[in-house]
């Protein structure tokens, strides 16, 4: 069992942690790399931080800049939302209802993963060397060496956060989790416009953070038929838990 | 001799619908020539169709797309877009084209959707072939409890302390 090395760091509110095994552990390579991955985090921050009200995305909410004002990353990160809520049947959203009644766009059900995924490039770049890089709850992960064991992800008990209700072992993919535990009721249904609750949490298994990240939420969103709706996306397993405590797994689906 | 000029006509047409902005469908709003407009009239009024109809962003960036490029589109340049559909440029992102189109109502996004997207599954299709079962509750007791990683609803930096994936980055800190 090669020595993990762990570097923990807060940006956009949330604990970014990394761990690393492998050639690259703990020199100046790691260390580069994991200073490259905050960079990257925080330049995310800076554009779509709906808690700024200087950042980009608000004052595109807010109609005071153009989209073409915006840096590219933006227009990227709503065709994703826009996907996401077509493929969800309308259940994901960017779009909230404001306090004053008036809808707001607010992107951040994709920015998390999607960040964090380009935040692992340079993990990438580090020959030899196995990576899992965790935001706040949903992790990305890097298996090289033919002989390393998965990382294994615990997922939390949405009743008891002391316990794990499940692992996950992953080599090389993505692991993303959405539920009320932590904040409450943060996730509607974009349908109803209402928190769903059926469900407690969703945790979806995917090649891509992003992905992995939008199809918790949507899933989760989507409440009753949460399994059914992952069991057809290709490329995804998961497990939901339900409300009652029960849970299903979802296997991956095969083409 | 006419062959090339129509070729060149097409090749234009293109190359606005690839990187150039227009107005699609348009209740109220006035078509502007280039550059999504969600801002407030300006002053300095479009009419060009060379996307001056855009509010200058004070401090902001335009890595986009240039919009002199819609200059092709047709423009009546009476002011800004505050309702209506406008269609964005074609990004290419790492999975694909995609394109934006958004609709506003009183300069408030309303809508967004996406004439073009790719299909973003195939990588994920091709990892997830080595997806390992997922171990619940009930075989979990057999399994040695080591784990790398937390996942569960999202942890805010307030709520860190009390979380497993502190004990577990404490424990492995370098």
């Amino acid at each position: 069992m090669p020595a993990t090395a762990r570097y923990v760091e807060h940006v956009m509110g949330m604990p970014i942690s990394l761990a690393l095994r492998g050639r690259h552990t703990d020199d100046a390579e790691a260390r580069g790399a994991w200073a490259e991955a905050m960079a990257v985090l925080t330049d995310v921050d800076r554009i779509f931080s709906t808690y700024r009200a200087d950042s980009q995305i608000s004052r595109l909410g807010r109609g005071e800049i153009a989209l073409d004002d915006c840096p590219p990353e933006v227009a990227e990160v709503l065709a994703l939302g826009a996907v996401a809520e077509r493929e969800s049947g309308g259940a994901f959203t960017v779009r909230l209802s404001g306090p004053d009644g008036q809808q707001v766009l607010d992107p951040s059900g994709v920015v998390k993963g999607w960040a964090v995924e380009r935040a692992a490039e340079p993990l990438w770049r580090l020959p030899d060397t196995d990576f899992c890089l965790s935001a706040g709850g949903d992790m990305t992960c890097r298996t090289v060496g033919p002989d390393s064991p998965p990382w294994r992800i615990g997922v939390e008990d949405p009743a008891d956060l002391r316990r794990l209700i499940a692992i996950v072992p992953v080599f090389t993919g993505a692991v993303a989790t959405s539920g009320t535990a932590h904040r409450g009721q943060h996730v509607i249904d974009g349908r109803t416009g209402r928190p769903p609750t059926a469900v407690a949490s969703v945790t979806v298994v995917a090649g891509s953070l992003t992905w992995a990240d939008i199809d918790a939420t949507a899933a989760f969103a989507r409440g009753r038929d949460a399994a059914r709706w992952l069991e057809t996306r290709r490329g995804r397993s998961g497990l939901v838990v339900w409300a009652d405590g029960t849970t299903t797994t979802v296997e991956p689906a095969l083409r | 001799m006419k062959k090339i000029v129509l070729w060149l006509m097409s090749t234009t047409t293109v190359l606005v619908l690839l990187f150039g902005y227009h107005t699609s469908t348009s209740s109220k709003a006035a078509a502007v020539g280039g550059g999504f407009s969600l801002a407030a009239p300006s002053p300095s009024g479009a009419g060009a169709g060379t996307g001056s109809g855009s509010a200058p962003a004070p401090g902001g960036s335009s890595a986009a797309a240039a919009p002199s490029s819609g200059a092709a589109a047709p423009s009546s340049g009476s002011g800004s877009t505050t309702s209506g559909t406008v269609t964005g440029a074609v990004a290419s992102t790492r999975w694909g084209p995609v394109q934006v189109q958004l609709t506003l109502a009183n300069g408030r996004i309303t809508d967004v959707a996406i004439p073009q997207y790719p299909d973003g599954n195939g990588r994920d299709a091709e990892i997830n072939a080595q997806a390992l079962p997922i171990l619940v509750q009930e075989t979990l007791k057999a399994q040695s409890a080591q784990i790398d990683m937390v996942s569960g609803a999202t942890v805010t930096s307030d709520g860190y302390l009390q979380s497993l994936q502190s004990a577990l980055d404490k424990a492995g800190l370098h």
